[in-house]
């Protein structure tokens, strides 16, 4: 694992943003860097969070496994969070989901509360439920990597629209 | 000064912005120069020409009280930081906005925030915080990025850093945190260990109060996105004058997240108890949809009981005792405390005819069980147990007394744990049960009674 240097100082300046005897705080933000760079939290990756910060690679660990956030495993090219809770459901968030797996080819039956992460066959697009994403009046919503859809159309039409603008980037 | 919002995004002339004056505003950016031509930071200077005390007087003086759920006033949570301590104290922006059905403080973190940084800076300076942290959920990137461009240009011009706007000893640092995903995080004794970069496994209360032994150990106010905006006002109007917006010891103006069955679901800030639950759907929401009658409402975000269309309640007005139906309550605190629920974080879920109850019984369980943090026996099991009895009901695999025993599963977890989420999870269940009993149990079969529960499957043994 290569750490790049503008990673590195971005790091830095993070651990800076707490006490020094504090440097611990800084887990959350040195693994959003690092997943940012590498797609996934590798074991690598722990490693090196848990230098940095001198803690113990447990310590590192047991924050990567807790948090939805984080994946220990390559999502795709493209990862696609859709919200499952109670007024997205309402709206179709079901049906949203469904489609997009049709669409972009992801088998998600083997998808658990452990693995809720589904890959397509070309590793174009990878799915998962999320919990509220906290814009229930405009639902159903869902993100693709950094990017915020809201009112999305549930029909196979409307999840292939969404991902067209992906495939043809 | 007129103010011209983008076209379709006018607020309801029922409406009474402060919080959200600038939303979808369309002469507006999200820059400090917007912020300072519309007299921003005004507020700050006018907090530093006054005593600390005062500034927290105004703030009680006010009645204003927290809108990240649990309701407390704000100004007496800053009144706990003990006169004497000597170790720093720390102020946090809760910006996990995680409860079901809540969607405001999104905006204002995109939009306006400038609003907020103001408020946390007049927060900071009443409460002795040198260092304040925005504690803001993973889901929102572009909103952390927003956030952190808007405290370098608030540090720039002399809001933030040291001895701010020439104020000796007043400094500040504001650092944006980033959350990855989970739920407990908002809860403030999570979010704290979180912050410290541990699980974010609540701590007990007490000794845990964060004012007392919050963030390292150290005084800690935490406050909500939406209660932090509204100091900036407090200060604008004088505590008293802002204390006649809405209605006695619910005071102020609140913004309303309505989803759900009606017509128009969006954000509506008023101010509290102004208008009736049936106004609120009809007025500010255009109705239900065509041809439906109303089921149910969740009034205050996925963790508070639910109300059913023809209940009554007995409702305290002045010195009598008034009974109102469902449309007929006030939005506000008390009244929703004395209907047997809470406003909690202003997320309102309306529900219409169509709606299957056990199918929403099993949405929300299946949130819980995903959120558990794990901690404690009864939340641990039993939000995962409450699931998978749902789970059978939806599926038309249950018995009859699969609903009892998801009820006592419920009421063995309430009270019975470290942190909030213990009732987060089991009152919404405890409600359903107790409303809609039959429509439950109509799902159930009695010939199911003999089968055994959570057979043990091959995947189950696979995995032994
Ligand atoms: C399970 C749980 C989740 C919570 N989630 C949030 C949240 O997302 N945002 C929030 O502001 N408060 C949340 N709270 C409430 C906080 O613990 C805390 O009371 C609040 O941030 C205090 O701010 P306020 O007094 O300004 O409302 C949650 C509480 C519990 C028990
Ligand atoms: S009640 Fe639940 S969420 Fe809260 S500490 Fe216990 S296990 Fe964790
Ligand atoms: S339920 Fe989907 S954003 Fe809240």
């Amino acid at each position: 694992m290569m750490i790049p240097p503008a990673l590195e100082a971005k790091a830095d300046e993070y651990i800076g943003h707490y006490p020094p005897d504090r440097k611990r705080s800084a887990v959350l933000p040195l693994l959003h860097l690092l997943q940012h760079e590498f797609r996934f939290i590798s074991d690598e990756a722990v490693e090196w969070v848990a230098q940095k910060l001198g803690i113990a690679k447990i310590d590192v660990l047991g924050v990567v496994t807790f948090y939805p956030g984080f994946r220990q495993t390559a999502p795709g090219k493209y990862h696609v969070r859709v919200c499952r809770t109670l007024s997205c459901a309402m709206a179709g968030s079901h049906q949203l989901m469904e489609s997009l797996c049709a669409e972009a080819d992801i088998d998600r039956s083997h998808a658990d509360h452990h693995h809720p992460i589904a890959v397509s066959a070309d590793g174009t697009f990878s799915i998962e439920f999320a919990e509220c994403l906290a814009s229930c009046g405009s639902g159903p919503v869902c993100m693709v990597e950094d990017d915020f859809y809201e009112k999305v159309d549930p029909t196979v039409e409307g999840a292939r629209s969404l991902l067209n603008s992906y495939r043809h980037r | 000064m007129s103010i011209h919002y983008k076209p379709g995004k006018e607020p309801h002339p029922r409406e009474h912005r402060l919080i959200f004056k600038n939303i979808d505003r369309a002469d507006w950016d999200n820059g400090i120069d917007c912020y300072l031509r519309d007299g921003g930071y005004a507020m700050l200077q006018k907090a530093i020409g006054m005593e600390k005390a005062a500034i927290t007087g105004e703030v009680k003086a006010s009645g204003l009280r927290g809108r990240g759920g649990a309701g407390f006033p704000t100004g007496v949570k800053w009144g706990f930081i003990s006169p004497t301590n000597t170790k720093p104290v720390y102020l946090i922006c809760n910006a996990d906005e995680s409860e079901p059905g809540t969607f405001k403080d999104r905006y204002i973190l995109h939009q306006d925030p400038h609003q907020l940084i103001e408020g946390m800076a007049i927060a900071a300076l009443a409460v002795g915080a040198k260092v304040a942290y925005i504690y803001i959920r993973e889901e929102f990137p572009h909103a952390a990025t927003i956030c952190e461009k808007a405290i370098e240009e608030a540090r720039q011009r002399g809001f933030l850093g040291k001895n701010i706007l020439g104020k000796e000893g007043f400094d500040l640092e504001i650092f944006v945190h980033r959350g990855a995903g989970a739920y407990i995080c908002g809860e403030e004794t999570g979010l704290i260990e979180s912050l410290e970069g541990k699980r974010p496994y609540p701590r007990i209360k007490p000794p845990y109060f964060p004012a007392a032994l919050g963030l390292y150990m150290c005084p800690t106010i935490v406050n909500n996105v939406e209660s932090l905006c509204h100091v900036v006002h407090i200060l604008r109007m004088g505590g008293a004058e802002y204390a006649k917006l809405g209605k006695p010891n619910n005071t102020g103006t609140r913004i309303l997240c309505v989803s759900g069955d009606v017509q128009k679901p969006g954000y509506y800030e008023i101010q509290v108890g102004h208008l009736t639950m049936g106004e609120v759907i009809n007025d500010l929401c255009g109705g239900l949809k065509p041809g439906r009658t109303l089921k149910a409402i969740i009034p205050g975000g996925s963790s508070s009981k639910i109300l059913k269309a023809g209940e009554t309640y007995k409702i305290k007005r002045g010195a009598e005792v008034v009974e109102m139906g469902l449309e007929e309550l006030p939005m506000d605190f008390d009244t929703m405390a004395a209907a047997g629920t809470m406003a909690g974080s202003g997320g309102v879920i309306i529900m219409d005819d169509s709606r299957d109850i056990a199918w929403v019984l099993n949405n929300l369980n299946t949130f819980y069980a995903h959120e558990s943090c794990g901690q404690c026996t009864p939340c641990r099991e039993g939000s995962l147990w409450m699931k998978k009895i749902s789970d059978r009901i939806v599926a038309g695999q249950a018995s009859p007394e699969d609903v009892t025993t998801l009820e006592s599963v419920a009421y063995q977890i309430d009270g019975k744990t470290i942190c909030a989420f213990g009732e987060a999870c089991s009152w919404p269940t405890e409600a359903i049960i107790s409303k809609f009993r039959d429509e439950l149990t109509s799902h159930t079969r009695p010939e199911l009674a003999d089968t055994p529960k959570n057979p043990v499957t091959e995947k189950a043994m696979a995995s032994l």
